[in-house]
């Protein structure tokens, strides 16, 4: 997994896509968890036992929560000395997988 | 049997395990170990923002309107998922200049000032008091309820009952103790408390696995699960709606608490103290974005179906909807659940109060009372030599203030409303330090006025659309200012502000409040101008990425005699501030080498004497960069002082040129006067040595005519002649030999034959060449050599040449009568040592070093025959001195010389050029 290291720009540039990511995770989760769409799925219907609304919610949560988790991780994986530039002191446990 | 004493037992049983728990937390960390830092234990701790209104609180919401208690959590996700952005700007830019809290950090952002510091204190203090009561409330109520069991019976009317009988008021002091032992034992200039951390995170744990526990039993063991629950729940339709965004369809409010919670999650004091001040290592962030949005979400899992579960159970008016959770079971009969649901809540609660209080007393102590208290010239404050003591008073006194003021709250207001209402009354006071915040980290313009405006605008539009009415609904206050305005002003209606309606309470408060707040602070900023200590913290806190960080100073607490030294030698120079420190000292007999913490006084003298160098404003400001723990690096204020600085540089700059040059000129000068001076020498020589050839070949020329011109001259004249003409001809070519060897010798392009030579050969030879001389003469010969005289690297005919000099120097001068030369040779110290004596006139002591030169000879020129070129001397001393040796004369006047010259037994290097 030894790419060829980086100059501090395509770290950079790495910093700059997981904060991109986030702001994209951000957004999305801003648009789904608030009304309007979120009235999309209040119908007093149960999915599979659990209502709707519940479920959905739940759903969404979940899901921006494993999205933001992968987004973190996403920015360590791909910058081969994993730390970011201005955080040093990150022991590099993701490379030795 | 759950009795009294037993809940009483437990209670006390788990608040000192947590203690327990704190103290061994502080105890690693004293020794290097920490405990804390670790990114489960971080997020964790964040975790501290789910309170008894998380545990008790959302299902009473959750109960009167479905699923918005859910945004509370929501906006905290969202804001952590954009942490990169927010959150760790805010632990960068805090970790560099050492910022301890809110207050800290918005006063240090808007160029330090005491008043804005002050005002956000206030407003977190007043703030945060609704929020601390309902904690109470929670407690004191879940404890009443709990002692009824098995019965359900719901405590009475707060206020009907006097103070002492009042649990929460013990609840309260009991929560205010454990406060001060948990964070005020002693003072840390960080503000780290890594025991209370621990302990934070460990009732993180305890609530969430009791909230899980009591949950799953209503879920699973009190019904046949979510399945069935649900199934029930829909059946009856006040149940059902709650299932459906019915609820929520006013759109605002929704919305609204989203923004209220993604403010609350960073501003509120407590949040802000374990996220941004107890951070250890920014990298923890990291983890932190999805784990503690995932405890979040664990722990509101099970808060619908309880509620939904409670309303199935109970009738409304039975029991109060935000004790769900903790009578559930109790109506299953299950005491250990019950017990666990108690303390679970209690868990939370106590968390909360503990941080928050700690939080709060931190800025009531640096930014509201110490200002105050160092102004009151009276108290003589800068004078008390060791402040913590009364530091610590004062921390511990503001938590048992705040938490009395608490219960005073809760005693006047807290029956009047479900607890969330009461936490949504703190969110929105912690939400009006947003503006300044993000403003701060973002908008460089944002300056002091502008916050200023913007915090007491945005608090007391929120003291008069949330807080007023809440002491109206409780009776405190006339309800005619809710239904027609103050002095029946309708359109002050406090909540319909200028006839906005059709908003509930909370979402109206929030628009004028945020409108006024970022109004005032975006309009004021745009209009008055900064200072430039303001200009220089806005850019430290907008461009902390750029920056790096690193290489900035930063100072916190008092200051070092060394940093104002430090300070003295900028600007005054070194020797006077060491003098002036020295003077100091004396004055007050003081010892001021010791590394330690300067004293006010110490602090004045300097101050004093900076405002000689730079003027008292300047001065005062370099004072309290220092003194107060400004968070300015001192490179930063030099900036401002750009202008003095740059003059007094620039002079000093000048200074340095003109003694260059005056030193180059001076080199310059000797420079010529050696070169006039070598030129003069380089005439003399050319004179003499011209005289010098120009003698023998006169004497040649005029002999030579005189045998030309007279052929008559008879054969013993004629022969006379010619050997005088034979004998300048050969005194001419040694004179010129002479002159080539010697200059040669001087410009170094002698070719040495170097090679092993016996001194006593070279001796022997010597003798050789003479022997016609002293024959002539009749000269008695006395010699001396040594046997042990070691072999030696030397130019063997260069040597010969040295002694047959010396010996016809002696030959020439010795006695004309009595002549007598001694020829010595033998080793002494390092070196041997040849000598060759005469007993002539002698070389007065004047003369004896200028023998040596050129063309100097003893004895009057003019009245004297030249005996010799005068250069044989010199060309000794070349040789001898090439060699590494040293040739002198000692001699007095009236009795002989003697002619010695060294030759260093290891002598070769020089040589070989």
């Amino acid at each position: 997994m030894a790419a060829v290291q980086p100059a501090q720009r395509h770290r950079a540039t790495i910093q700059g896509l997981r904060g991109e990511r986030l702001v994209g995770l951000f957004l999305l989760g801003w648009f789904a968890l608030n009304p309007p769409i979120l009235g999309l799925f209040g119908a007093a219907t149960t999915v599979f036992g659990l209502p709707l609304l519940y479920r959905y919610l739940f759903a969404v949560w979940a899901g921006i929560i494993v999205l933001a988790a992968l987004a973190i991780r996403g920015g360590e994986d791909t910058g081969a000395t994993g730390a970011a530039e201005e955080a040093p002191a990150r022991p590099e446990t993701e490379l030795d997988r | 049997m759950l009795s009294p004493g037993i809940i009483l037992v437990a209670a006390f049983g788990y608040l000192c395990l947590l203690f327990a728990i704190a103290y061994y937390g502080d105890k690693r960390a004293d020794a290097g170990r920490s405990l804390v830092a670790n990114p489960y234990i971080y997020a964790l701790s964040i975790a501290v923002y789910c309170t008894a209104w998380t545990f008790y609180g959302s299902v009473g919401r959750a109960a009167a309107s479905g699923m918005d208690f859910l945004t509370i959590y929501l906006g905290p996700t969202l804001v952590f998922v954009l942490c990169w952005f927010i959150l760790r700007k805010i632990v960068r830019i805090s970790k560099v200049n050492r910022i301890t809290s809110i207050a800290d950090f918005i006063s240090a952002r808007y160029g330090k000032t005491q008043l804005l510091g002050g005002l956000v204190t206030v407003i977190a203090v007043v703030g945060v008091v609704p929020y601390i009561s309902l904690q109470l409330k929670a407690v004191s109520a879940s404890f009443n309820v709990l002692i009824h069991y098995p019965d359900v019976a719901m405590p009475g009317a707060v206020s009907t009952l006097p103070m002492f009988q009042d649990t929460a008021l013990y609840v309260a002091l009991i929560l205010a103790t454990f406060s001060i032992l948990f964070g005020t034992r002693h003072i840390d200039a960080s503000e780290h408390h890594e025991g209370m951390v621990a302990a934070i995170a460990f009732e993180s744990m305890v609530k969430l696995l009791a909230f899980l526990t009591v949950g799953a039993f209503i879920a699973f063991g009190f019904h046949d699960g979510f399945g069935d629950l649900f199934a029930k729940a829909m059946e009856h339709p006040e149940t059902r709606r709650l299932l459906t965004t019915a609820p929520t369809s006013a759109f605002g409010n929704w919305m609204t608490l989203m923004v209220l919670s993604m403010a609350a999650i960073v501003c509120l004091p407590r949040q802000w103290h374990v996220t941004v001040v107890e951070n250890v290592d920014e990298s923890h962030l990291d983890k932190a974005v999805w784990l503690f949005p995932l405890y979040l979400l664990l722990i509101n899992i099970f808060v619908l179906p309880v509620a939904v579960a409670g309303l199935l159970a109970f009738r409304p008016e039975e029991v109060d909807a935000d004790m769900y959770v903790l009578v559930l079971p109790m109506l299953a009969r299950q005491q250990g659940v019950a017990l666990v649901a108690f303390i679970g809540g209690l868990s939370a609660a106590t968390g909360m109060v503990i941080v928050e209080t700690v939080a709060l007393s931190t800025m009531v102590c640096n930014d509201l009372v110490m200002p105050v208290l160092l102004r009151w010239r009276w108290l003589r404050l800068t004078e008390r030599a060791d402040l913590s003591r009364l530091l610590l008073g004062i921390r511990r006194g503001s938590i048992v203030g705040v938490v009395l003021l608490s219960y005073l709250y809760f005693r006047l207001i807290g029956e009047s409303y479900a607890l969330v209402t009461i936490g949504l009354v703190s969110f929105a006071a912690a939400a009006q330090f947003a503006p300044a915040i993000i403003g701060g980290i973002f908008w460089k313009s944002g300056n002091r006025w502008g916050a200023l405006a913007g915090l007491g605008a945005g608090f007391l539009i929120w003291g008069y659309t949330l807080l007023l009415p809440s002491f109206v609904r409780s009776g405190w206050l006339d309800a005619e200012i809710l239904t027609a305005g103050p002095f029946g002003m309708a359109i002050l209606l406090p909540q319909a502000l200028f006839g906005l309606t059709g908003l509930d309470p909370l979402t109206h408060a929030m628009f004028w409040t945020m409108l006024v707040n970022v109004g005032a602070y975006v309009g004021v900023s745009l209009l008055t101008r900064q200072s430039a200590l303001e200009r220089i913290q806005a850019s430290t806190f907008v461009d902390i990425f750029r920056r790096g960080g690193a290489g900035q100073r930063f100072w916190r607490g008092t200051a070092t005699v060394a940093d104002l030294e430090a300070l003295l030698v900028r600007f005054i120079g070194p020797f006077r501030a060491r003098q002036a420190l020295a003077d100091y000292a004396r004055q007050r007999d003081l010892n001021l080498g010791k590394p330690g913490d300067a004293d006010a006084e110490l602090v004045q003298y300097v101050e004093r004497l900076l405002a000689g160098a730079i003027g008292t404003a300047s001065a005062r400001v370099m004072i309290a960069s220092v003194a107060k723990g400004e968070i300015m690096s001192l490179d930063e204020v030099m900036a401002i002082l750009d202008e003095a600085s740059q003059i007094i540089e620039y002079s000093r700059r000048l200074e340095q040129k003109s003694q260059e040059l005056e030193a180059t000129s001076a080199e310059l000068r000797a420079a010529n006067e050696r070169l006039k001076e070598l030129d003069r020498m380089k005439d003399d020589f050319i004179s003499t040595v011209s005289h010098e050839l120009r003698t023998p070949l006169t004497s040649i020329r005029s002999f030579g005519e005189i045998l030309f011109d007279n052929p008559a001259l008879d054969i013993e004249q004629r022969r006379g002649f010619l050997s005088i003409i034979v004998k300048e001809s050969e005194r001419l070519t040694r004179l010129i030999n002479q002159i080539l060897d010697l200059a040669k010798m001087e410009a170094g392009r002698m070719d040495w034959q170097i090679a092993k030579v016996e001194l006593k050969d070279v001796v022997a030879d010597a003798l050789a060449v003479t022997r016609g001389l002293f024959a002539e003469r009749r000269i008695r010969l006395e010699v001396r050599v040594a046997d042990d005289l070691p072999p030696i690297e030397y130019d063997r005919d260069r040597l010969i040449q040295v002694i047959v000099n010396l010996l016809s120097n002696a030959v020439k001068f010795c006695d004309a009568r009595e002549g007598f030369v001694g020829l010595e040779a033998a080793v002494e110290g390092g070196a041997m040592r040849v000598t060759v004596r005469d007993n002539g006139p002698g070389v007065s002591r004047i003369d004896q070093p200028r023998v040596f030169e050129r063309f100097q000879q003893v004895g009057n020129t003019m009245t004297a025959k030249p005996q010799g070129t005068g250069l044989g001397l010199a060309i000794c001393r070349q040789i001898v001195e090439r060699f590494g040796g040293r040739i002198w004369v000692e001699s007095e006047p009236g009795k002989g010389a003697a002619f010695s010259f060294l030759v260093p037994i290891r002598a070769v290097a020089a040589a070989a050029q």
